[in-house]
C-alpha cells in the first residue's frame, strides 16, 4: 500500500449545514414496484434519551436484489428511478423515519444468500466514526441462514431485525448502549 | 443432467464468485480514533459497550450511491456566492485530491463541506455562541471530484469557537468533511486544520486519533501555487480513503 487513509472525525452538533441538502426520506417515492415499508425508530443514548442532530444514512439494493452501483455485476434489473440511498436526521427526540421498499437478497460469501436488510450507517456528536449496522425485517424466513446474522450472537440478534407495529409500519431502535444496545460491526 | 439442472448450477457457481467480493483493507494499526475516548466527553455516553461483530465486506459494503450532477450544482462548490452580498472574512481555496490507499484517484465522488463563519458561529439553532450570524454565509457546500480526484471549493477561513468539553475548551479553525467514496466501508466523515494553529495540539477530537502521522493528514498545507493574486488564499487536503485488497479472497471466517 503506499498511502493510509485519512483519520476520521466527528460530524459535530451542526452536520444538518452539511447534510439537509441531500436529505432523502422517501426512497421509494417514484415506485419501482415491491412491498412498500414504512419504517420507524429512536436513536437513543447511553442514558435512554433520545439523541438529537444523528444522521441516519440507508443503503440498500433494490426489489430484485441489485444495488444500483457499477460494482454489482449481478445480472439483475436495475431500477432507474431506486438508487436505493436514504438519508434523515434525527429530530429533538431522536426519532427518524423513512419509507422505502423491502429490498430483494443479495449474495453473500461462500455461495450463500443474505437475507433481505438495510445497511445503516449512524453519524453524530460523540461517535468519532460512524457507527454501521443493519436492518432486518419481520416475519422472513431468509433470517435463519443469513451469513451476517449467523455472526451474531443469538442472544443480540434480536436488535438487528425490526418489529411489525399494529400501525403496520416498522419499528426499530438504534440503541448506543446498554441492555439492547444494538449490534454494531467492525467493517 | 437436464437442462435446468445445469442452468442451475450454473448460476449457483456464478453467484458463489459474486458473493465472494475483495473487500476493502481495515484501518492500519491506531490511524482511526477508538469510539470511546473519554477526553471527548460525549463519547462517553456514545460509544458501544459491547463487542463490535466482525462483518466480511459483502456485495452491501463494496457497493455505495452514487451521485451525479443532479445533486450537485457547479455553484454548490462557492460558499461565498449563496447571497446577494460577500460574506465577511478571509475568501479561501481549499482544494485536493480524493484517493484511495492504493493511490487510484476516486473519481465522480461527493465532497460535502460545513463550517462556522469568520467569527466562529454556526447558522444553526443550536448554536449560541455569542459571536455574530453572517447574513451572507449559510456555511454549507459540496462538489464531484473530477476525472482525476480534484475537488476545489471557495469559501472563507472560519473562525475557532468555544465548546463546553472543558475548561477554556476551543475547537481550531475546521473545516467539516463528508465523503463517499465507491462502497460504503469506503465512507468518510473528518474535519480539515489549518497550518500552524496553535488550538490543534489542545483539540481532543484531533488528539483522539492515536498515531501522530495519522494526525498530522488532518492539517492542510499552505498552497502557494493554488493561490490567486488579489482574490484568495489557496489550502490544499488531500483525502485518502480505503484501499480494495488487492487479492480474491475465498471467504474462510464463516
Ligand atoms: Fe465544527
Amino acid at each position: 500500500m503506499s498511502l493510509l487513509s485519512t483519520p476520521s472525525q466527528t460530524v459535530g452538533p451542526f452536520l444538518s449545514i452539511g447534510f439537509s441538502a441531500l436529505a432523502v426520506d422517501a426512497l421509494a417515492a417514484e415506485h419501482p414496484g415491491g412491498e412498500r415499508v414504512l419504517i420507524h425508530g429512536r436513536l437513543l443514548d447511553g442514558d435512554g434519551k433520545g439523541a438529537s442532530e444523528g444522521v441516519i444514512e440507508v443503503w440498500q439494493a433494490n426489489v430484485h436484489g441489485r444495488y444500483a452501483s457499477p460494482e454489482d455485476p449481478q445480472n439483475k434489473p436495475i431500477d432507474r428511478a431506486f438508487r436505493g440511498f436514504g438519508r434523515v436526521l434525527t429530530n429533538a427526540d431522536g426519532e427518524f423515519r423513512f419509507s422505502t421498499v423491502k429490498p430483494g437478497r443479495v449474495p453473500g460469501p461462500g455461495g450463500t444468500s443474505q437475507a433481505p436488510h438495510l445497511a445503516v450507517t449512524v453519524f453524530m456528536r460523540g461517535l468519532l466514526k460512524q457507527l454501521l449496522t443493519r436492518m432486518y425485517f419481520p416475519e422472513e424466513a431468509a433470517n435463519e441462514a443469513d451469513p451476517v446474522l449467523k455472526r451474531v450472537p443469538a442472544d443480540r440478534r434480536h436488535t438487528l431485525i425490526a418489529r411489525r407495529g399494529a400501525d403496520d409500519a416498522l419499528h426499530w431502535n438504534i440503541v448506543l448502549q446498554g441492555e439492547d444496545e444494538t449490534v454494531f460491526f467492525d467493517f | 443432467m437436464s437442462d435446468l439442472a445445469a442452468y442451475e448450477s450454473a448460476y449457483i457457481t456464478h453467484e458463489d464468485v459474486i458473493g465472494d467480493v475483495a473487500g476493502y483493507r481495515r484501518p492500519y494499526y491506531k490511524t482511526q480514533p477508538e469510539y470511546l475516548y473519554p477526553p471527548y466527553r460525549s463519547t462517553i455516553k456514545r460509544a458501544p459497550t459491547r463487542s463490535l461483530v466482525w462483518l466480511p465486506h459483502t456485495l452491501s459494503e463494496i457497493t455505495g450511491p452514487v451521485f451525479g450532477y443532479d445533486d450537485v450544482k457547479p455553484d454548490d462548490a462557492d460558499l461565498t456566492r449563496q447571497h446577494s452580498g460577500e460574506p465577511l472574512g478571509e475568501r479561501i481555496i481549499v482544494s485536493g485530491r480524493l484517493l484511495d490507499e492504493n493511490s487510484k484517484p476516486v473519481v465522480k465522488a461527493l465532497i460535502e463541506l460545513w463550517q462556522a463563519n469568520a467569527a466562529g458561529r454556526y447558522r444553526h439553532d443550536v448554536d449560541d455562541h455569542d459571536a455574530p450570524l453572517d447574513p451572507n454565509f449559510t456555511g454549507g457546500g459540496r462538489v464531484l471530484t473530477d476525472a482525476h480526484g480534484n475537488y476545489r471549493f471557495i469559501t472563507i477561513k472560519p473562525g475557532a469557537y468555544p465548546w463546553r468539553n472543558h475548561y477554556n475548551a476551543w475547537r481550531p479553525a475546521h473545516l467539516h468533511f463528508s465523503v463517499f467514496g465507491i462502497g460504503l466501508a469506503q465512507r468518510l466523515v473528518t474535519q480539515m486544520h489549518f497550518p500552524g494553529d496553535p488550538l490543534i495540539s489542545y483539540d481532543p477530537m484531533f488528539n483522539s486519533v492515536p498515531d501522530d502521522n495519522a494526525r498530522q493528514r488532518l492539517i492542510s498545507q499552505f498552497d502557494w501555487e493554488g493561490t490567486i493574486p488579489d482574490f484568495a488564499i489557496a489550502f490544499r487536503f488531500d483525502i485518502v480513503l480505503r484501499g480494495r485488497e488487492q487479492t480474491f479472497t475465498q471467504s474462510t471466517r464463516s
